[in-house]
């Protein structure tokens, strides 16, 4: 299971990036996208996504 | 690329010349007007500090220049009234810019207005998010650079406070001396209404859950910037039926935990922003709403009245913004020095300028208090400038007034209104003039350098008073000449004693009233 992020929507102000505690969000192109081999949607590290908690646009959604 | 100093479009028309006719002049000793920071209202430390920061000084902001750089997009914390989704490079608020800069661009970007604009003493960095959010890492690699590189300019950040106490340390081995905090709220009942959610501890929060942690973060963060020595500004967003009323108890509760500064500004809340605020209706503060809360402030935490709730990437002198001069790809065609030769010459120049000025200002204060009674009310005047605390500027280029309050006690300035330009490519717009009538509408005066005919009939009619007579001088002397002869005037029953029109802060542009 893996997040991806909307690109219509993002804003590009890489909160994500930051927050993303296995490194797999990264700027490609003008856009963040997320490595959905890296993803584990936080399970172990937090509650919840750290992604989407951070979001302003809300646009870390479940791929 | 020459220097664009123009310093006398900045100091006046004939800068020796005017020194020498400069009439005996005015002013406000700071303890008559509560705002108008000068020398003799604070320990000469923090004075040291303020002097040439235009955002912490009002007297600072007829003289310096201030630059944002946008190299913090990420936010921690949602604010109704914030939609970091709208981008115009037309738009004058804050959270709003057109590019996105890496710490490197963002050096090279100081370095080329520097050279470019002597004027410029600080470099801020508000956002476009928050300067502290992910960490501040761009923030920090930021003034990393710059202290090494342009050492003599101030460096400065914005923040919503929520990561404030854990960077406070950092900020200090950057010498940063100035830290602006946004609070709205003491009281979680009331931050609810506020902010829908914040990112604290790797969870999202809501309600009044989220807002109890701000204002505890916020306090604590302006409590350890105080016991740091860092002097700390506090901007609150006036928003009416939430928070104006409030605001009385944050100008308190920031006072009592050292802020230096008060900054109340006005919620801006077109609905074209897309802002929550302004999709549900919530209104903005009047001018005169406004201006009553900081009077009802004074005596609390120092307020400041002169701030013009700029972008996150402005350029130049309060009131004007250069940013469109310095475009990434202007920059990198750019050859950058670290020479600060021109700026330093022009701080001599402001600092030499400084000490004729106080004793000028007195004088007309004196003289308007020892010849004209208290019966006499206050009135308002509006000033089209250009900066150097001169009336430099033709009505009809003006993008904002200065608001003066003009009365036995004194002169101060007190605000500031954002108007379209009447006069472009020789011909007057009548939308525009509009605008500026509603913008000025409380005003009993406006002093410019020149005017056309037609406006100043309009201004008339309108019970404004145009004021040509004191073209090039200082705003405060002739400020106070024009109260005395207008005192004189309400007492023959020629003036009406006090105005009590009201006004709009940003009236709406031309084009949306076109529509």
């Amino acid at each position: 299971m893996a997040y991806k992020i909307k690109s219509a929507e993002c804003t590009v102000c890489g909160a994500c990036e930051a927050e993303c505690p296995n490194t797999a969000i990264s700027l490609k192109k003008g856009t963040y996208i997320i490595d959905p081999t890296k993803c584990t949607e936080c399970e172990g590290s937090f509650d919840s996504p750290q992604c989407a908690a951070v979001c302003p646009a809300d646009c870390c959604v479940p791929a | 690329m020459g220097n664009v100093i123009k310093l006398d479009g900045i100091l006046g028309v004939g800068e020796l010349k005017m020194a020498a006719e400069a009439p005996p002049a005015s002013g406000c000793t700071s303890s008559a007007c509560g705002s108008s920071d000068g020398p003799a209202d604070m320990a000469p430390e923090v004075w040291e500090k303020v002097k040439n920061h235009p955002c912490y000084s009002e007297e600072a902001h007829h003289y310096f220049a201030r630059m944002h750089v946008a190299v913090a997009p990420a936010c921690n914390i949602q604010c109704n009234y914030c939609n970091r989704k709208y981008d115009c490079s037309n738009e004058s608020r804050p959270g709003v810019v057109s590019e996105k800069l890496t710490p490197e661009q963002a050096v090279k970007k100081v370095l080329a207005v520097a050279q470019e604009i002597p004027q410029l003493s600080v470099i801020g960095i508000a956002g476009p998010g928050d300067s502290l959010a992910a960490g501040g890492k761009n923030s920090f690699a930021t003034f990393e650079m710059l202290s090494r590189l342009a050492p003599d300019l101030k460096l400065c950040i914005s923040t919503n406070g929520l990561a404030l106490p854990d960077h406070v340390e950092r900020l200090k081995n950057y010498n940063v001396d100035h830290v602006t905090i946004t609070i709205n709220m003491v009281d979680a009942e009331v931050g609810e209404r506020i902010y829908p959610w914040i990112y604290y501890n790797h969870k999202r929060w809501t309600g009044r859950d989220a807002a109890k942690i701000l204002h505890e973060r916020q306090m604590l963060g302006l409590e350890m910037l105080t016991s740091a020595g860092i002097l700390a500004k506090i901007n609150s967003v006036m928003i009416p039926g939430i928070n104006d009323q409030h605001l009385m108890e944050v100008n308190a509760q920031v006072k009592k935990r050292g802020a230096f500064l008060h900054n109340i500004m006005p919620l801006i809340s077109d609905p074209a922003h897309g802002t929550h605020f302004g999709l549900t209706g919530q209104r903005g503060p009047t001018a005169q709403e406004l201006k009553a809360l900081q009077d009802q402030c004074e005596g609390g935490a120092k307020l400041m009245r002169h701030c013009r709730q700029c972008r996150a990437d402005a350029v130049g002198l309060l009131g004007e913004d250069r940013g469109d001069e310095f475009t990434i790809d202007r920059i990198e065609a750019m050859e950058v020095s670290t020479d600060d030769a021109v700026r330093k010459t022009y701080r001599d120049h402001v600092e030499s300028e400084r000490a004729k000025r106080a004793e000028s200002k007195e004088a007309a204060r004196a003289e308007v208090a020892e010849t004209v009674g208290t019966e006499v009310k206050p009135i308002l005047v509006a000033v089209a400038t250009k900066g150097g605390e001169r009336i430099n500027e033709h009505f009809g280029h003006a993008r904002e007034f200065q608001i003066y309050e003009v009365g036995h006690a004194g002169a101060k300035f007190v605000g500031h209104r954002r108007v379209e330009q009447y006069c472009e490519g020789g011909s007057g717009d009548e939308d525009a003039l509009s605008t500026v009538l509603a913008a000025i509408n409380d005003c009993a005066a406006v002093f410019v350098a020149k005017i056309g005919g037609c406006p100043k009939t309009t201004l008339e009619a309108a019970g404004i008073e145009p004021v040509d007579s004191y073209a090039f001088e200082y705003i405060e002397e002739s400020a106070l000449t024009y109260f005395k002869a207008y005192a004189e005037r309400v007492s023959q029953g020629l003036a009406p004693n006090g105005v009590t029109r009201d006004a709009v802060i940003r009236p709406a542009e031309p084009a949306a009233l076109r529509a």
